[in-house]
């Protein structure tokens, strides 16, 4: 039925893995980097059974209530307080977030 | 007698009476998470005074003479992932560890409005990413009927608490079954509304198409109850739908007539415990004798659902998850010198490794060149499998099956394996792909008395005929009455 993601299919290879890992910024150790590899190519193997089906005339159905152009009054609402939007911040000085240096010097 | 011996349902009729005060009904729950919760680890956080503070002031008011909410001071445990004010809310991620929020969920409010009293925040898987909230950051929850088994998830913690008696009834989330499998696998009541009736306003997100908040209970009354407090309409949500609500609880003991039920042959395909059949064909059968009209019905598409979630899913997630950048708020590296250093390594750090997994699945299924290989061709066999429902619902008022293919599995059981997990969701995917409402009730007991759950499923803004059904069956059986021995 189901692979068990036990065998490597190297349908996503290590150099694959550190591309998506790239671009969703997202910081991987190398057991990380080998095991996705492993399971991510299980699951791509799963889902390829998509292609039993034409679909090629079938519209994409984004979301489940198909709602277009949800408009409200373009009127001034209170939004939050600068204190608490900044308060669950890992670095502020109380009124920005702090980042590191974004410009090379 | 303790207060948490009653059915969520009688114990909210007595409150509403004043029969019950509400610092009564709160003081017995709080007391049952103190003898219990050290085996269950339900909770995440339990703010007793607050709880009694609210239960204090509904009992005053009610003193008072002013008119009291629906919930009538009825105690709610919610799961971690919908903000409250000011109370740690952490998504089962230690990426949210320090996080407060600094205002309620849509359904928070619409709860206070009620009249109810929030016990505290439920163990769930990270980000509501799995089954057995073995990926939660913080603990493994333990299913009251067996304490070596999985409760479910990802709204584990709030199952388990209504399973032990610790809550009445608890909130949920559900994007392919977080709350009907858990309710499932604990033998009681759980169900995900038509998506759009509940707003998804201050429910941290995972997957926005397919995210729906909803209501566990021990009976379905309170199930009813707690549906009609926080559905309706809310802008801030665009994709909450406008439309009244209406009152599930004054109509839920009227009998459906001529009720007919659809049996869809796919979801007794292979792969199901034989003892799970047994369970729900009798339970369908019990719908024959109350003179329902049960006919097959086919869901052609259904085989391909854990695909297109798989796909559509972790897309979602990948994005919306992009949020947590070290910035604004959650977890930040101490480690980085460059902006994007600091983004990665703080999301490394933070993430558990289902999360990762998710970001990445997403993160691939969205890339140049891939798009449409997979998300957009997920998104066309979405429509296939909601134009099954369609069809389906043309000739029935009801689908009913199982919530699972087996009973509560063993913690640790599926853990490495990750694709052994996605699979324990194979029957209730599909309704939050087709956007559909389902409810799960128990049904009966394996011979290693674990719970087997009745899944039904309905048409888009059907829940009073859902609730009415589950509510028919319900009266003709006792399973609502059982309780684990451990509570």
């Amino acid at each position: 039925m189901v692979s068990d993601g036990a065998n490597n299919t190297m349908a996503f290879p290590r150099e694959t893995v550190l591309k998506v890992a790239s671009l969703a910024r997202l910081q991987l150790t190398p057991e990380e980097v080998d095991l996705f590899a492993t399971q991510l190519g299980a699951t791509l193997d799963y889902v390829a059974r998509l292609d039993e089906l034409d679909v090629s005339n079938v519209e994409p159905m984004v979301h489940a209530i198909e709602l277009t152009n949800v408009l409200r009054d373009d009127v001034l609402v209170p939004s939050l307080p600068r204190h608490d939007a900044v308060a669950n911040a890992p670095k502020t000085d109380g009124k920005y977030f702090l980042v590191p240096a974004i410009l090379e010097s | 007698m303790s207060l948490c011996d009653l059915s969520a349902g009688t114990l909210w009729r007595k409150l509403q009476s004043g029969e019950v005060t509400a610092v009564a009904a709160t003081t017995d729950y709080l007391n049952a998470i103190t003898q219990f919760d050290g085996q269950v680890a339900a909770f995440l956080h339990v703010d007793r005074d607050t709880a009694l503070a609210q239960a204090t002031n509904l009992d005053a008011k009610r003193s008072r003479g002013e008119p009291v909410g629906l919930m009538a001071g009825l105690p709610v445990a919610i799961k971690d992932v919908l903000c409250i004010k000011g109370e740690p809310t952490t998504c089962g991620s230690k990426m949210l560890q320090n996080f407060r929020p600094p205002y309620d969920a849509h359904v928070i409010e619409k709860l206070r409005a009620a009249d109810a009293v929030l016990l505290g925040h439920t163990n769930m898987d990270e980000f509501a990413m799995g089954s057995s909230s073995e990926n939660s950051a913080y603990q493994v929850t333990h299913n009251p009927w067996d304490l070596s088994r999985t409760p479910g998830g990802s709204s584990s913690g709030s199952a388990a608490a209504v399973a032990a008696r610790m809550a009445p009834v608890s909130l949920g989330s559900d994007t392919g079954g977080s709350i009907r499998q858990p309710a499932g696998l604990c033998g009681i009541v759980g169900m995900k509304p038509t998506y759009g009736r509940v707003s998804r306003y201050g429910l941290i997100a995972y997957a926005s198409s397919l995210d729906q908040v909803g209501p566990f209970s021990t009976d379905v009354t309170a199930a009813a109850a707690l549906l009609e407090a926080i559905a309706g309409h809310d802008p801030r949500d665009s994709t909450s739908v406008n439309q009244p609500v209406p009152s599930y609880t004054s109509t839920l003991d009227q009998p459906l007539q001529g009720l007919k039920i659809g049996v869809a042959k796919e979801f007794f395909a292979e792969g199901l415990d034989a003892e799970i059949e047994q369970a729900v064909r009798t339970a369908i059968d019990v719908y024959r004798g109350l003179g329902a009209d049960v006919r097959e019905v086919s869901l052609p598409h259904s085989k391909y659902s854990i695909a297109t979630y798989y796909l559509i899913a972790p897309s979602e997630a990948s994005s919306n998850l992009s949020r947590y950048d070290g910035v604004h708020y959650g977890h930040r590296t101490e480690s980085a010198t460059s902006l994007n250093e600091m983004y990665a390594a703080s999301r490394g750090e933070a993430f558990g490794p289902e999360v990762k997994r998710r970001i990445m699945l997403g993160t691939y299924a969205l890339s140049s060149g891939y798009y449409d290989q997979y998300y957009v061709k997920a998104l066309r066999v979405r429509r296939l499998i909601r134009e099954d429902f369609d069809k389906a619902f043309a000739d029935v008022d009801i689908i009913a099956g199982p919530v699972t293919p087996t009973a509560a599995f063993k913690i640790g059981e599926k853990s490495d394996n990750p694709l052994g997990m996605y699979l324990a969701d194979v029957y209730t995917i599909s309704a939050n792909l087709a956007g559909i409402p389902g409810i799960s009730v128990p049904c009966g007991f394996t011979p290693a008395g674990l719970p087997i759950g009745l899944q039904l499923l309905a048409a888009p803004f059907q829940e009073e005929r859902l609730l009415r059904a589950a509510r028919m069956y319900e009266r003709e059986t006792d399973w609502v009455t059982r309780k684990p021995a451990l509570a």
